[in-house]
Order: structure tokens, then C-alpha cells, then sequence
């Protein structure tokens, strides 16, 4: 069992949970992430380390309740517990100093770049993000990347706050007037691809934190497959980060979207069930 | 002697009308009457040529002898002697390739059925002993790890066979033993892997008590590799690590369309329904999709197991895809009659070249090549070979690859002076020594893919390899300050040499 010490809405959406882990928190690296299963009978789901403490032996998550059991795990409070944590997983990011790091969240994905962000700060590199949200409301982890970023650009879809658009839109502006050796992205597989596309042709060395479903976390089901230059590549244990102009992400789009229906039957049961 | 008792006793099971409907356990079992009727056909030959068929030696003549005199609990302890996991091997050894192959009536007639007594008798001592109802401490999960208790502990990575015959094994030699489980249930493919209705989990669970009943602690949820290197395991006072991680990286063929929606690995598969639970989907969390027509690709136990699952789940038409012909498959042959029973259908001499999918990405078909059997290859078995121009089509909406497992470099890969082969199984000497010091491994993560029974015929050896070196640790005085009541002294047995063990 794993005790939850604080837990903090950050919006309607979207939860931060600090778990008491120092086992995990004493090897966790940026980049890392950790599967975790609310209850006894429950799904393994995969969530990025958004943070780690190792004095305190804490880790950070940041859930954003999108299908059953993010919506359980919503509504867990502080001082309970959960049924299990395994971590951290996944190869970190081999961070050196770069010049200029271009880093970039979207949505719930803010969460796990800050951590990247953070870290290529920490070693000395120029950090300038962009993060981005549907709306104002949903944005997260505004101050914190302000810490790790030189500069920090904003986009939001409706406009209701930083710049109207897509991170993509600011990305092509910003390329205009800066030259920047890496970018870093993590977000909607519809967006990296996106940011992907971009770089392509300016040969921009882009990584990209994928996330596709997962079951054992540990390279043992496939079920996180994925094409990467034509090649079967495990994300959980090959990545989750690749070089995203070798991402096939039309397959990784659609394969996230495999237990669709699934995910409703069983969301309409926890409805009825409430 | 009468007809009645040369005949061997059948093993009632479930018909396969009903059984395809439900996860229940497919073989009934023997009730006492014909366990004992089938013990009492045993010859008791002196020269026990069953027992050189069995890879962790049971005494089997002596076992039988005592159910055929109704002592069933002098049996269960014969069993236990050499064996950890009786139930799981009375349900799962292929004994037709071992104990009861050398069986002397099986030249005249029909060897005994030792498998079915062997289960008889563990699960008699399941269901009826005593020692059974002592109430044991749960499995702990994330807990800090202790400073050790005694200071000659174990660690075992991994809680498969291997794992736990190992833990056992140095339990009853009085080690304190702590196993590492990446996944949040012990019992590694006995758990993930094989299903329900061929072994149940409450089954491996039971086991999995008696070893906790022995003390021997189970962390689950525990990586090493990432949470902790071996390295660090020595740090925190382990003497000894046993690697058991069993094979587990899934094969996939390498043709097109193996990531369409509605292919999986066998892995992924059994593991979403026997570890997960997804046969209970809605109900519990993890969903898995079944098609209307499912076609496993493999013709290996897992192969059949996963096809037997999918009949379950509700397909209508399940295919084994099996590049071989029937001879050649390396399932058991109780299996295949079993499946055959339950409607599978075996296309035979059929290889999938590739996997055709709809618009969306869903499976909606397979292509195939027949094969003809050519010359035997280095296994022995006729090759099998493409005929040209023979390809057709089977409609499918499910692939299920089954095609065997691979070693995962998740663990040797954080220990750069353990080495691998050229596969990444990890080198060991006969007695399961790898090249790191204080290092042993066995299972599958040695030898690539094999029963049960081998593996923990490994690591009963490789208990015993534990054993001296951790001695030789201590009378090299390397290992300083324990009590000398640490290690019972009956244990100092003739392959340590009885030596220096103060």
C-alpha cells in the first residue's frame, strides 16, 4: 500500500498527488515513470514522475481524469491509500548541457516535461518553454516551469489566456527568431506530431515523451508497442522517449484510442454505480 | 489381477459443452477412491526408474505407496521433501515426458498416473491439513526493505518457479529469504501465465502461503533493476541473489500489420485475463477485446492456452496457425486433446506472413503460406517449408502471437559484469554460478523457455550452490558477527563437507 501525503487540485480536471515513496524517490530520474494501480483489482496505469524529493522520499504525479481509473484515483483523498506503486520505469533522459533547449508541454503533459525542463536548467543549459492548454482553467504547472525556463511562452486554443492558438503556432514563431538546438515534448500524441512535423525540415533534433497504453511496464506484454523508423520499439522499457521524426504516431494515435469503447461501458457502470 | 485395477484410472473433467463457458478448472482431480485404486497398481519396482524421470528426483514408488495405504499425510510429506510446489506440478509437468515415460508398466500398458496422485495429494493437503489453517503474515508490499534479519539472507529476483523452489529450499536450510516481484502478484507465469482453468490461482496462492508459512518474505511491486541494482542488494547486506526473472520478452514474428488493433502478444493476452482479471471486464478494470474469429499463431502450450482463453471470452471461431504439422507440436498432448475437445481449430502447416488490417487499423484478416516438412533441423523436428504460390486468406478480427519469449535486458542490463549469451540468457555452470560473485540464476533466464519442473530442478541445485558459498563466505571469515544458531546444524550436509561452520 502506498499512502498518499498530500493531494492538490489543480483544476476540474487535473490532480496532483505527493506519494510516499523513498524507495522510488532515492532512484527516480527525469523522464521516468511509474505504474500505479488504485485498488487491489485494479488497472496498471502508467504516469509520468512530474516530481521526486529525495529527502522528503516523495514522488509527484499528475493525473488528468480521463477514463475509469483516473477518475477513481480523483477521488482518493490525502491520508488514504493506494494498492500499489512500481517505479520508476522507463530510461531516463540522458541530459547534458545543451545551449538552447526548447522544451514543450501540453495539457497534462506539462507535468512530465517539468521535470526534463527542470533538469536541463539544473545543468546548465538555456531553457525556453512553451506549454499550452485547451483553456486558462486547464493550464498547470505555470510557475514552476517559470522557475526552469529563461523564457516562458503560453498558448491556450480559446485564447483566455497567453497567446490564442496551439503550442505549434507559437513553435513556428518562436523558430523565426531563435535558434534552438533541442526540443523536448510531451502532450497529446496529436501534438508532438505536430512539433515533429515542424523540426523536420529544419532538422531540429526533437525528442518525444510518447504515451501509449501499457499493462506490466517492464517489457514483458508489448502492449506498448510502437513503430519507431519502421522498427517494433517497447516504449515502457526502449523509451518512453524517441526521436520523434522517427515516431510513426497515426498507429500510436490510434492504438491509444484501442479500448475506447471499453473505457465508456465501464465509466457508465462507475456512473450508475454512484 | 484384475481387470479394475490394470486399467488406469481416468481423471474426471469437465465436459467441454460446459467448460468452454467458464474459467473453472478443466480436470476434476481424483477423489480417495481412485487415487487409491491407482496407487494400488503401482509395481513398487526397486530400481524406481520413475523417479530418474523426474527432474527434482521424488521418491514416487514411496508416495504412492502410502496413498495405496491411505496415509495420505505420509505422502504430502514425501512430496514435500523434494518438491515446493506439488499442486502446481500434479496440474502442469509434462509428465508423460518424464516420470511416467519411464514408468514400467508403460511398456505393458498404461503407466500410472502420477501426475493426477501427485495433485491428489496436494491438494488432500490444501484442503485437509491442519498446518494449513495456521494463519500466515500476508504478502507485504512497499514496505521499506528492512535492514535484514539475520544476516544470512537471500535475495531472490523474481517469483516464478525458480524463484520460489529457490526461496524454499533456503528457507528449510534456515536462510532468511526476501523475494523481489516486478508485478503486484507473486507466482510469475504461474500467476500471468498459465490460466485458470489449467491451474487456478487460488492454487499458486496456497503454495505461495506454505513458503510465507516458512518465512520467507515476497515484496511485490519491486523492479530491481530499476528500484535497486544487484549491487545495491549486496549493499544492504544480502550475502547471495538468485536471478529468476524467467523470459519474459515477448517474440513477435516480424511481418506487417503485428501492431493493428486486435493483435497481441500471448503475453499480454494471458496476462490481461489471469493476472488482471479482464474476464471479468466490466466488473473489474482491465478490458480486453476479443474478436468474433481469433487465430493464435504458435503451437506451444501457450499457444493453446491463449486459444482455450479466447473460446472462453466468447470468439466463435478460434484457429491455431501451426507452421509445423501435429507431430511437431510442442504442446502437451493432453492439451491438444483437451482443445480439440473445446473446438479449436488447428490449420497445420500454415505460416502467417503477414496480417491484414481495415481502414481503422483493426485486424481483418491474416495471410498464410502452406508449408511442407523438409529435412529435420537442429531440433530435431522436420523443417518446415514454404510451398510457392500457396498463400490464402483467413478472416480474423483477433491475432494472438504466440510464438515464444525472449530474454529481457532489464535486469542484466543494470548489471553490466553479469554476463549474457549472445541471446541475453544469462551464463551460468552447472550448478547455476553465473559470473558475478555471489550471483546465481536459473529458469528461463538461463535456458530460454521450458516447463516448469526444469526450472525448479535448477534451482534446487543452485540452493544447494547458495548454500556452500555462503559457508565458504563465513569460513573465510567473511562474514562476521551472526549467531551461530543462524543455520540449523542438520543442514551442514555432505556436499558442504561439514566444515568450519562456526
Amino acid at each position: 500500500m502506498v499512502k498518499i501525503l498530500h493531494k492538490k487540485r489543480l483544476n476540474r480536471k487535473t490532480t496532483l498527488y505527493e506519494l510516499d515513496l523513498p524507495e522510488i524517490a532515492a532512484r527516480a530520474e527525469p523522464g521516468q515513470f511509474v505504474i500505479l494501480r488504485v485498488d487491489a483489482d485494479g488497472e496498471r496505469i502508467p504516469l509520468t514522475i512530474a516530481d521526486f524529493d529525495r529527502n522528503k522520499g516523495t514522488i509527484t504525479v499528475v493525473a488528468q481524469e480521463a477514463g475509469a481509473t483516473t477518475r477513481l484515483l480523483s477521488r482518493k483523498e490525502a491520508g488514504e491509500e493506494l494498492a500499489g506503486v512500481s517505479g520508476p520505469l522507463g530510461k531516463p533522459v540522458d541530459i547534458d548541457r545543451i545551449n538552447k533547449v526548447l522544451c514543450i508541454g501540453g495539457g497534462v503533459g506539462i507535468a512530465c516535461i517539468y521535470p526534463v525542463a527542470r533538469a536541463y536548467n539544473d545543468a546548465g543549459s538555456e531553457v525556453i518553454s512553451i506549454i499550452g492548454a485547451r483553456t486558462k482553467e486547464l493550464l498547470i504547472f505555470e510557475n514552476r516551469m517559470r522557475k526552469v525556463s529563461k523564457e516562458l511562452l503560453i498558448t491556450t486554443d480559446d485564447g483566455s489566456y497567453g497567446e490564442k492558438g496551439f503550442v505549434t503556432d507559437c513553435l513556428k514563431r518562436l523558430l523565426r527568431r531563435i535558434k534552438i538546438d533541442l526540443v523536448f515534448t510531451v502532450g497529446p500524441a496529436i501534438m508532438m506530431q505536430g512539433i515533429a512535423e515542424i523540426t523536420r525540415p529544419l532538422s531540429i533534433e526533437t525528442w518525444a515523451g510518447l504515451n501509449p497504453l501499457m499493462v506490466d511496464g517492464t517489457g514483458m506484454c508489448g502492449a506498448c508497442r510502437i513503430s519507431v523508423d519502421g522498427k517494433m520499439k517497447f516504449a515502457c522499457v526502449d523509451g518512453p522517449h524517441f526521436n520523434a521524426h522517427l515516431v510513426d504516431f497515426e498507429e500510436l494515435i490510434a492504438r491509444q484510442k484501442m479500448y475506447q469503447k471499453e473505457e465508456k461501458q465501464r465509466i457508465e457502470m462507475m456512473s450508475k454505480n454512484d | 489381477m484384475s481387470s479394475r485395477i490394470t486399467h488406469r484410472q481416468e481423471i474426471p473433467k469437465q465436459p467441454p459443452q460446459e467448460r468452454i463457458h467458464n474459467f473453472k478448472e478443466v480436470a476434476l482431480g481424483y477423489d480417495e477412491e481412485r487415487a487409491v485404486a491407482e496407487a494400488k497398481r503401482c509395481l513398487q519396482c526397486p530400481n524406481k526408474p520413475c523417479v530418474r524421470g523426474c527432474p527434482v528426483g521424488i521418491d514416487i514408488p514411496a508416495f504412492i505407496k502410502e496413498i495405496a495405504e491411505r496415509d495420505f499425510a505420509a505422502a504430502a510429506e514425501i512430496l514435500r521433501e523434494k518438491n515446493s510446489l506439488p499442486a502446481v506440478c500434479g496440474r502442469v509437468c509434462p509428465q508423460e515426458e518424464q516420470c511416467e515415460k519411464s514408468c514400467t508398466l508403460a511398456h505393458k500398458s498404461q503407466p500410472i498416473a502420477i501426475g493426477c496422485l501427485e495433485r491428489f495429494v496436494a491438494d488432500w493437503e490444501l484442503n485437509k491439513s491442519p498446518s494449513h489453517q495456521v494463519t500466515r503474515s500476508p504478502v507485504k508490499t512497499r514496505n521499506p526493505l528492512p535492514a535484514t534479519r539475520s544476516p544470512l539472507s537471500v535475495a531472490v529476483i523474481g517469483s516464478g518457479p525458480a524463484g520460489l523452489t529457490v526461496a524454499g529450499e533456503l528457507a528449510k536450510l534456515g536462510y532468511s529469504v526476501v523475494i523481489f516481484e516486478a508485478l503486484h502478484l507473486p507466482g510469475g507465469v504461474l500467476t500471468y501465465g498459465i490460466p485458470e482453468f489449467r491451474l487456478p490461482k487460488e492454487i499458486v496462492k496456497e503454495e505461495i502461503r506454505y513458503l510465507q508459512s516458512l518465512s520467507v518474505e515476497i515484496k511485490t511491486d519491486y523492479v530491481i533493476g530499476k528500484i535497486e541494482t544487484i549491487d545495491g542488494l549486496f549493499k544492504r547486506g544480502f550475502k547471495a541473489v538468485y536471478v529468476a526473472i524467467g523470459a519474459g520478452l515477448p517474440k513477435f514474428m516480424g511481418i506487417d500489420g503485428e501492431n493493428l488493433i486486435g493483435v497481441y502478444s500471448a503475453n499480454e493476452f494471458l496476462t490481461r485475463v489471469n493476472l488482471m482479471k479482464a474476464y471479468l471486464f466490466p466488473r473489474v478494470a482491465t478490458p480486453i477485446k476479443i474478436g468474433r474469429r481469433v487465430g493464435v499463431i504458435g503451437g506451444g502450450n501457450v499457444a493453446l492456452d491463449s486459444a482455450r482463453t479466447a473460446i472462453r471470452l466468447g470468439a466463435e471461431e478460434v484457429y491455431i496457425l501451426y507452421r509445423r504439422s501435429a507431430e511437431e507440436m510442442p504442446a502437451r498432448a493432453e492439451e491438444f486433446e483437451n482443445a480439440r475437445e473445446e473446438g479449436i481449430k488447428f490449420r497445420f502447416l500454415t505460416q502467417p506472413i503477414r496480417i491484414i488490417g481495415d481502414r481503422k487499423r483493426n485486424v481483418r484478416a491474416i495471410e498464410c503460406i502452406r508449408m511442407k516438412l523438409g529435412e529435420p533441423d537442429t531440433s530435431g523436428r522436420r523443417r518446415p517449408i514454404p510451398i510457392v504460390g500457396s498463400n490464402f486468406v483467413i478472416e480474423l478480427n483477433t491475432v494472438i502471437v504466440a510464438i515464444g519469449t525472449g530474454a529481457n535486458s532489464l535486469l542484466p542490463g543494470s548489471a553490466p559484469d553479469l554476463e549474457v549469451n549472445e541471446k541475453g540468457y544469462i551464463k551460468v555452470d552447472a550448478e547455476g554460478r553465473t559470473s558475478k560473485k555471489g550471483v546465481f540464476a536459473g529458469g528461463d533466464i538461463v535456458g530460454g523457455s521450458a516447463t516448469v519442473i526444469a526450472a525448479m530442478g535448477m534451482a534446487k541445485r543452485a540452493a544447494l550452490a547458495i548454500d556452500r558459498y555462503i559457508r565458504s563466505l563465513r569460513s573465510a571469515g567473511a562474514v562476521r558477527s551472526e549467531t551461530s544458531g543462524a543455520v540449523r546444524s542438520e543442514t551442514s550436509d555432505k556436499e558442504s563437507g561439514k566444515k568450519n561452520f562456526i
